[in-house]
């Protein structure tokens, strides 16, 4: 049975995704076809961890704009790299040119936007003041806003814009924001997506909640051993959709949020926030769960997390949709997973295409899941992404193929 | 804005105000200045500690946290609201500075062993996180930061998930100044927060309206006495003064807050 949505279905009129596994979509499709992990053992700047991570490569040899060089970081680079892919700017451009500038949000997720930075200048410090070095930019690298003021300078847009930092479930939530903003009339189009680089923050932050693995993760197996981070820059515009679309055009039909009230580091144990989120979420797109074709689970591979949301999508859906977490392949993008992983969404939702779970051999047995641990050609009409945030702060999203 | 009858109107009422910033405990001594009944005296900002957490919570929160939560509080307890059932829109431009100060100071040493509690208070949305610990609210909770214009971000984000039906929304903004060296690159006067506990604009609503009567490239109003007017444009939280200025003066009429480049926030209040 349909039910009448609650928020206008969006068109996804363009996307990309950069992450360790490809540059652009044609890499990253031929990578999650052939169940690729793009997971390399952890020689990130000085960071010495027993650890594997999802590094995106040549984002060294990124230039910016010498006009926008008060935005120079990793963090930036990577959203400047993640831009160029797939005409992308060249959609925002035009977005902007046939809405207004005013009239075309900017709306990302970051974790931690441009720290490494701010790592650095530390290092850097006067050793008689204590002073940061005079290079050291704070409003276009470290601010949590700067990825969006920077991408906002990128397409010329000039609507509405912010930064929505929830942990690893910020570049979910702002699918939602937008559709909002467009449902009340405040814009006709949005720039959303996430970027998230690697940081020393990160890793080693990680690391001291023990929950880093030595090995590439392994999302969902018995023996998973925590997370292994990594870096991605994905985007997508949104538009309302027009009465004629595509068959194979994607469509962003539901969305939900929750707090798991809980714990700062660990999820509700049962998984009930990330229930609650995945029902709005049907809710929203006027489905129920039976409609799903496929789940894109969070997937961190920590044991708590993998339990607790494993649970929460047995309760809700049963045991036989198939689901799979992607991790293995990107390694946890944090901040960017949300984002990321609804472009991948959209991929399948185009291509047919179910992804699998890279790095994954025997499944956790207590976890009662129609795991895909190889990708394969699949017909789907709906699919739900979990994104699951450090603090509790979960996002789910629907997304739908037009035909 | 174009804006068409069929849209939900980006309109709702405050049921509860929280301020805390400095010379200023609470909503009720902040209205009196704000109103011009009584003269602003700068005292350092006072932060509450919050006797909601648990006790192992309350020992690892910041300041930053504390501020947070109680400002939040002061507006559900003025409002009479059950903090449990809200969703809740956090806005700040950039956190715990004074976690973060700790971390990279580790990081920059020989011992990169950084504590696991200041870890996991390093997300930006660990006022949310601990918001939701000690309240119990499961509903939608999120953070937006748009540098100097995060309140606006955050008011925006607020009126629109109210207008799509998301219930009652507490908006609760914060920002608190920085530990050297992070202080000389983003300067801030003083710590401080606002709560505003939005409800549907309904008949029988109580409390003042205020409706988003656009965008425009005017510059921000700004106030007239001299010190309120460096608090507001010295930390980011303070550029809603304006808009609490108005609200105290009990008159309707527009204010215009400070957003982004040539895209400020113009708002219409109604006592």
């Amino acid at each position: 049975m349909r039910l009448k949505p609650r928020l206008q279905p969006l068109l996804i009129s363009r996307y990309t995704a950069t992450s360790c596994i490809g540059t652009g979509l044609a890499a990253t499709r031929e990578a999650l076809a052939a169940g690729r992990s793009g997971l390399t053992p952890c020689d990130f700047e000085t960071v010495a961890l027993d650890t594997w991570i999802g590094r995106v490569p040549h984002l060294e040899e990124v230039v910016l704009s010498p006009v926008l060089a008060d935005y120079d970081c990793r963090n930036n680079r990577l959203a400047l790299l993640g831009l160029l892919q797939d005409g992308f700017v060249d959609a925002a451009l035009d977005a902007v040119a046939r809405y207004g500038a005013h009239r075309v949000a900017v709306l990302l997720g970051t974790s931690t936007s441009g720290i490494l930075e701010t790592e650095l200048a530390y290092r850097a410090r006067d050793p008689h003041t204590g002073a940061l070095p005079a290079a050291f930019h704070y409003r276009g690298s470290h601010n949590i806003f700067s990825v969006a003021e920077f991408v906002r300078h990128v397409v010329g847009a000039n609507g509405p814009a912010w930064v929505t930092s929830t942990a690893c479930s910020s570049s979910a939530k702002v699918f939602a924001s937008a559709a909002r903003l467009i449902e009340t009339g405040v814009i006709d189009a949005a720039v959303v997506g996430g970027v998230d680089s690697l940081c020393l923050t990160t890793l080693y932050g990680f690391n001291s909640l023990e929950l880093v693995s030595k090995t590439p993760c392994r999302p969902y197996d018995a023996a998973r051993s925590g997370i292994s981070v990594g870096e991605a820059a994905a985007f997508a515009l949104l538009e309302r959709a027009p009465a004629s679309l595509d068959a194979d055009a994607v469509l962003l039909t539901g969305s939900g949020e929750s707090s798991d009230a809980h714990h700062m580091s660990s999820p509700h144990p049962q998984g009930l926030g990330a229930r609650m989120a995945m029902e709005q979420a049907l809710a929203g797109a006027g489905l129920q769960a039976a409609d799903i074709d496929y789940i894109n689970l969070h997937g961190t591979a920590t044991p708590s997390n993998d339990a607790a949301e494993g649970q929460a999508v047995q309760e809700l859906f049963g045991s036989a949709t198939p689901a799979s977490s992607t991790k293995g392949a990107t390694g946890h993008t944090l901040g960017a997973a949300g984002g990321l992983e609804a472009v991948f969404c959209a991929i399948a939702l185009a291509d047919g295409l179910m992804p699998g779970s890279p790095g994954t051999e025997a499944l956790d047995p207590a976890i009662g899941l129609a795991y895909q641990v190889r990708p394969r050609p699949a017909p789907l009409r709906h699919v739900l992404s979990n994104a699951l945030g450090f603090g509790g702060t979960n996002c789910s999203l629907v997304l739908s193929r037009a035909g | 804005m174009t804006a068409s009858s069929s849209l939900p109107p980006l309109a709702a009422r405050i049921a509860g105000i929280g301020l805390i910033g400095p010379g200023f405990d609470d909503w009720a001594g902040a209205r009196t200045v704000l109103a011009g009944e009584a003269a602003w005296t700068s005292a350092p900002t006072r932060i509450p500690s919050p006797s909601l957490l648990p006790p192992a919570e309350r020992r690892r929160v910041g300041n930053v946290v504390k501020l947070a939560i109680g400002v939040g509080l002061q507006a559900v307890e003025a409002a009479g609201a059950d903090a449990a059932t809200l969703a809740t829109v956090f806005a700040s431009s950039g956190g715990d500075g004074a976690n973060c100060h700790a971390i990279c100071e580790v990081l920059a040493s020989d011992d990169r062993a950084i504590s696991p509690t200041r870890f996991h208070n390093s997300v930006n949305n660990a006022a949310s996180g601990y918001w939701g610990i000690a309240t119990g609210a499961m509903a939608a909770s999120t953070i937006v930061s748009a540098y100097d214009g995060s309140f606006a971000a955050g008011l925006l984000e607020a009126l629109a998930q109210l207008a799509c039906g998301a219930g009652p929304v507490l908006l609760i903004v914060y920002d608190h100044p920085y530990p050297a060296p992070l202080d000389a690159a983003r300067p801030m006067v003083d710590a401080f927060g606002l709560a505003l506990l939005l409800v549907p604009d309904t008949a029988a609503g109580k409390g003042p309206r205020v409706a988003l009567g656009g965008f425009t490239d005017a510059p921000a109003d700004r106030l007239a006495d001299p010190g309120l007017e460096a608090l507001r444009t010295g930390v980011p939280g303070a550029r809603a003064l304006p808009l609490l200025e108005r609200i105290a003066r009990a008159g309707p009429g527009r204010c215009t807050l400070e957003y982004l480049d040539a895209l400020q926030l113009a708002l219409d209040v109604t006592p």
